[in-house]
């Protein structure tokens, strides 16, 4: 087995790992930052598998566009929320 | 209110003329079309509240939980189990990888050894994406077309998805107050990187026909420099650039001469292979014939709409009020 090989068996148990973590914590950011570092992992592993165009695309799209557009959504529920605490306050 | 015998003409005549709905008798409605919509709400709500109380109704509806809840995670095992069950059967029966199997063989060795000559371009992946299965990408621009008209849809701020216009003012103002205080070290890290980001969508856009990438990876780096540039030096400075209407004009233009260079070959030549544009040396910028006005094409689409999410996302229109 060569060192390539190790890498990859490495990084496929990361795949793993952070696939199933994404599910088990409870914070939200948390989830997100897991998610952008699962598309890292697989950006990787695209560049070892020999098909670096999709590399480029899931590192843009994967760990940069979606993971982006997650934040900002988590930022407006959490300004909603904000929101929705204060005129519940107010009314009291 | 006795009802009345209507035979099934009468109701259709009526139903024509704009009289009654057809379904009314089939449908249960309100006992007395006289008690207004408010009263019926307020009375339903009473008997609800009535019903909630009592004990017996409070057992059954914990049991009710309890067993939905169980039922759920029962459904729910079988279902993931079954699925992983058809994906492991499936991924049994494909061929192993890296060995050549008889199915495959004859379309792949097509594409290795006369690519190069029948599509002009040194990397296989784009000769293959853009003009042996060009349609395939065809598609997949239109369903991001799609997307982003969709999310325009859901979440763009106009009169009518607006509860109010001081609401409006609000917001946008909060937005302002929001932007104003950017991070001196985001804006100088976008200072650094954007330029870096763009130059290398660009070269990654241009270069798809002679080496990884193409429109689809080019456009999505690009789009990225854009939502950079949007996060470290505010909305207004992009918003000089990028409007509401020049991105829905060049991402409709730029689908439009996909749509057409590609029905316009799908429909001339049997195999989509002839182009009037001069295929050029393999390995030059300027090869590949439609290929690379197709990569430019496709970039933009996938730019503009990734920038589009963004901004929608974030403010709810693209390029200001």
């Amino acid at each position: 087995m060569s060192l390539i090989d190790g890498v990859k068996i490495l990084l496929l148990i990361l795949l793993i790992v952070c696939a199933v973590s994404v599910n088990l914590t409870k914070s939200l950011l948390q989830a997100v930052v897991i998610f952008m570092s699962y598309s890292s992992v697989m950006c990787l592993l695209w560049i070892l598998m020999e098909s670096p165009d999709l590399a480029i695309t899931e590192a843009a799209v994967g760990a940069g566009v979606s993971g982006t557009l997650f934040l900002v959504t988590l930022r407006k529920i959490r300004e909603a929320d904000r929101d929705f605490e204060e005129t519940k306050d107010n009314g009291r | 209110m006795k009802k009345q015998k209507i035979t099934a003409g009468e109701r259709f005549r009526r139903w024509l003329d704009g009289e009654t709905d057809i379904m009314e008798s089939l449908m249960d409605f309100n006992e007395n079309p006289y008690v207004s919509h408010h009263e019926a709400k307020e009375n339903k709500r009473i008997r609800n509240r009535r019903i909630d109380e009592s004990t017996s109704a409070k057992r059954m509806m914990s049991a009710e939980r309890k067993g939905f809840r169980v039922m759920y995670s029962v459904v729910a095992v079988i279902s993931c189990v079954s699925l992983i069950g058809v994906l492991l059967f499936v991924l049994a029966n494909l061929p192993r990888y890296g060995v050549e199997n008889p199915r495959t063989v004859e379309v792949v060795s097509r594409y290795v050894e006369k690519g190069v000559s029948e599509t002009g371009a040194v990397n296989i992946v784009a000769g293959m994406i853009l003009d042996y299965r060009a349609f395939d990408t065809l598609g997949e621009s239109h369903v991001l077309f799609t997307a982003l008209v969709c999310v325009m849809i859901l979440l763009r701020k106009d009169r009518k998805n607006m509860s109010g216009v001081m609401d409006d003012y609000y917001t946008i103002a909060k937005e302002r107050f929001h932007e104003i205080s950017t991070e001196s070290i985001l804006r100088l890290v976008g200072a650094l990187l954007i330029p870096c980001i763009f130059v290398f969508g660009i070269y990654v856009l241009l270069n798809g026909q002679n080496g990884p990438g193409g429109g689809f990876s080019g456009g999505a780096v690009m789009g990225a420099g854009f939502i950079m540039a949007s996060a470290s030096f505010g909305f207004d400075r992009v918003d000089r650039v990028i409007t509401q209407k020049l991105s829905a004009f060049i991402a409709f233009a730029a689908l439009s001469f996909y749509s057409f260079a590609k029905g316009y070959v799908f429909f001339t030549g049997a195999n989509g292979l002839e182009n009037h544009i001069p295929k050029g040396t393999p390995g030059a910028i300027l090869s590949g014939g439609l290929i690379l006005p197709l990569d430019i094409a496709v970039g933009i689409v996938v730019a503009f709409t990734m920038f589009g999410f963004y901004s929608l996302f974030r403010r709810g229109n693209i390029g200001g009020q």
